[in-house]
């Protein structure tokens, strides 16, 4: 592997000149405008159409391709309503601070080994506790409108949120006891097949966790499905509900804070993609092994390949998910409960200390 | 415990069956099916896949039986009313009147041979108002009244919706008019005196202007040639009283139809009827005599040729 030097890309701009600090947070912000509209919001209607043998946006542009471009420019021409039996300051400051939450969880995203924005030596549970910043701005923005739907969507949002906080965070502990880090950086290095005289094995996929491991399945599992319910995504999408509560917390919301709102879920979709990525799945590795003279593994990992791989995955992943919310209902509220507590739960205790055995006893003594 | 197991395994199951199903789905959206007509024999060996059929630039095609926008055939249309009256809405408005005896030759006759009297001077029917109900296609007598499988016609403006099918102008109509007049004073000179139907007499005088508009012979006769032209084809009346007169109008030309001259329509049509047709029933009108006594005669000869044959 060539030598790459973490923030290589930063420093890089900052001898140039450039406030590297204002940029480095600005790529993430344009990524995530530019693959909403187009992986979220585009995709997300093409697949749904396809599933559903429909043909999906077609008239805007070719196959449709200028429809969320069109929307958004709607969105923005709207005016920027607000209830007046809302309370104003939270009103406007709930959509704020959810897409802030889903946002700032980027700083620790680990986009190549030459991008990451910080490398935070707690880096993991930055982001799992930061994201939980985005429960207050749901609360927020359905009490400051006002409305019994937005209540209700809120209030269920939070019990949902915090209950899924809980397999969410032991199944992410699984990954950072393989790790034994919790910087997002190291945890994908752990999988790059480094050995202990810096050279390479070139295993690629093999040196992923979930093959690392005869419980990392069940922990990658359990994160999965509490990724879907800490993004609001179906079929735990119990606090938008259309069907039941109009669009849940957000039904007071128009214009341009609706489409911050919108934003802020497809933010915090590829967000739990790349993490469940990162800790599961080898963040920006290659996949490919070296296989006798084709050194696959190598020609396949540098700064570009690793931006690659983790987009391809992060995409892989939010398909699953939207695959996900075309195929299942909705739970009810106590189902909800039940799989969090009595099913989800339980399992990630036992896959955290089946993972303490595994990397004690047989990974670690090797 | 088992069923709690049990719950996990089931519900494992089901979501992994669910998603094999919409994978399916994603996976054959490469496919789409054509717009068929469901007469084809492959309508129902289409590939899976897409099934939206984009309305407005491909359809599936009627099929050539089915029922919808109206069509009148002007020149088979012998002007019977029969569809104007079936009809549960109003939608139909016909106006005639009769052609002199010269004139018959120059209506002539519908494609199954019926013979024309009347000239057709208005057959408006308002599109807007059908509810394809079809009651007025099963009483046409020369089967020129149908239903099209045009399905969309849709307008921007509702007045579009009133189709005309009528093919006399105004300028015909008028002159047409103006010759029955001349020729039903005629024909009152030579019979001299025969008694006026009480046509205006109970009638408000805006009723009345309506039905000398109409094919009134007595009222026409006293008008000017000019005035019947000049309001005839009005298609849509808004106004409430303009609509009493049309429809006191129209009661007169049906009362008028039945009482009144039938000695001088049959004087007058003795040469196309055959003059020993029987009376059917008391309630229809000359023209409709008939047309019936021509249809019966029409079924007894051919009959009779199948008999022969």
């Amino acid at each position: 592997m060539p030598s790459v030097e973490l923030n290589q890309w930063s420093n890089w701009l900052s001898e140039l000149g450039v406030p590297g600090l204002l940029l480095i947070p600005a790529i993430p912000l344009v990524f995530i405008a530019v693959y909403a509209l187009y992986a979220g919001v585009y995709g997300e209607r093409k697949v749904s159409a396809f599933i559903q043998d429909r043909i999906g946006p077609n008239e805007t542009g070719k196959w449709g391709l200028l429809q969320t471009i069109a929307d958004i420019l709607k969105l923005i021409q709207k005016e920027d309503v607000v209830p007046a039996a809302a309370d104003k300051t939270l009103y406007v400051l709930g959509p704020i601070i959810i897409f802030v939450g889903a946002f700032a969880a980027y700083a620790v995203l680990p986009f190549g080994p030459a991008f990451i924005g910080a490398d935070l030596n707690v880096g993991i549970f930055y982001a799992v506790s930061i994201v939980s910043i985005e429960a207050v701005g749901i609360l927020m923005a359905g009490w400051g409108s006002n409305n019994k739907w937005s209540l209700f969507g809120a209030v269920r949002s939070v019990a949902q949120i915090v209950s899924y906080e809980i397999p969410a965070g032991l199944a992410i502990l699984c990954g950072v006891m393989m790790a034994g880090t919790l910087s997002m950086h190291g945890i994908t290095l752990a999988q790059s097949g480094l050995q202990a005289d810096g050279t390479n094995n070139g295993l690629g996929i093999l040196n992923f966790f979930i093959f690392q491991s005869p419980v990392a399945w069940l922990a990658f599992l359990i994160y999965f499905i509490a990724s879907l319910a800490e993004c609001n995504r179906a079929p735990f999408d119990i606090p938008e509900a259309e069907s039941e509560l109009v669009s849940g917390y957000f039904t007071e919301y128009g214009g341009m804070k609706f489409a911050m709102i919108f934003l802020a879920e497809y933010a915090s979709m590829f967000m739990v993609s790349v993490i469940i990525s990162t800790l599961f799945l080898g963040g920006w590795n290659s996949p490919l092994p070296n296989l006798g003279p084709l050194l696959l593994n190598e020609w396949t990992n540098g700064p570009i390949w690793g931006v690659f791989w983790i987009v391809t995955k992060g995409f892989f992943f939010i398909f699953v998910q939207m695959w996900v919310r075309w195929t299942l209902p909705r739970f009810r509220v106590d189902q909800l409960m039940y799989l969090c507590w009595k099913v989800l739960t339980p399992f990630a205790m036992v896959a955290l200390v089946a993972t303490a055995f595994w990397e004690m006893y047989v990974r670690n003594t090797m | 415990m088992s069923s709690y197991f049990g719950t996990i395994k089931r519900g494992a199951e089901t979501v992994l069956g669910g998603l094999k199903i919409t994978i399916e789905h994603f996976a054959r959206a490469t496919k789409r099916r054509t717009p068929l007509s469901a007469q084809e024999d492959t309508y129902f060996k289409q590939p899976l896949g897409l099934v939206t059929i984009q309305y407005p630039s491909e359809a599936i095609p009627t099929p050539p039986f089915s029922r919808y926008r109206l069509h009148n055939d002007a020149a088979d249309c012998i002007a019977c009313d029969q569809c104007a009256r079936a009809c549960p809405v109003q939608c139909i408005t016909i106006k005639s009147f009769k052609a002199t005896p010269d004139d018959i030759e120059e209506l002539g006759t519908t494609s199954d041979g019926s013979k024309k009297k009347l000239w057709l001077e208005q057959f408006d029917i308002d599109m807007a108002k059908c509810m394809y109900c079809g009651y007025c296609t099963y009483p046409c007598p020369t089967e020129c009244l149908t239903m099209t499988p045009v399905h969309d016609f849709s307008e921007f403006d509702r007045s579009n919706f009133i189709y005309h099918f009528g093919a006399m102008t105004k300028a015909k109509a008028a002159e047409k008019r103006a010759k029955l007049a001349k020729y039903e004073e005629e024909e009152k000179a030579k019979k001299a005196a025969a008694p006026k139907p009480a046509a205006g007499a109970a009638r408000t005088p805006l009723a009345a202007k309506a039905a000398a508009t109409k094919a009134e012979p007595t009222a026409a006769a006293t008008e000017t040639p000019a005035a019947p032209a000049a309001d005839a084809p009005k298609p849509a009346p808004k106004l409430s009283p303009m609509m009493a007169a049309k429809m006191a109008a129209k009661k007169v030309e049906t009362s008028e139809g039945t009482a009144a001259p039938a000695g001088e329509a049959k004087a007058a049509d003795s040469a196309a009827t055959p003059a020993d047709a029987p009376k059917p029933a008391p309630k229809l009108s000359p023209m409709m005599q008939k047309k019936l006594a021509e249809a019966e005669a029409k079924r007894k000869a051919e009959g009779g040729g199948e008999t022969n044959a």
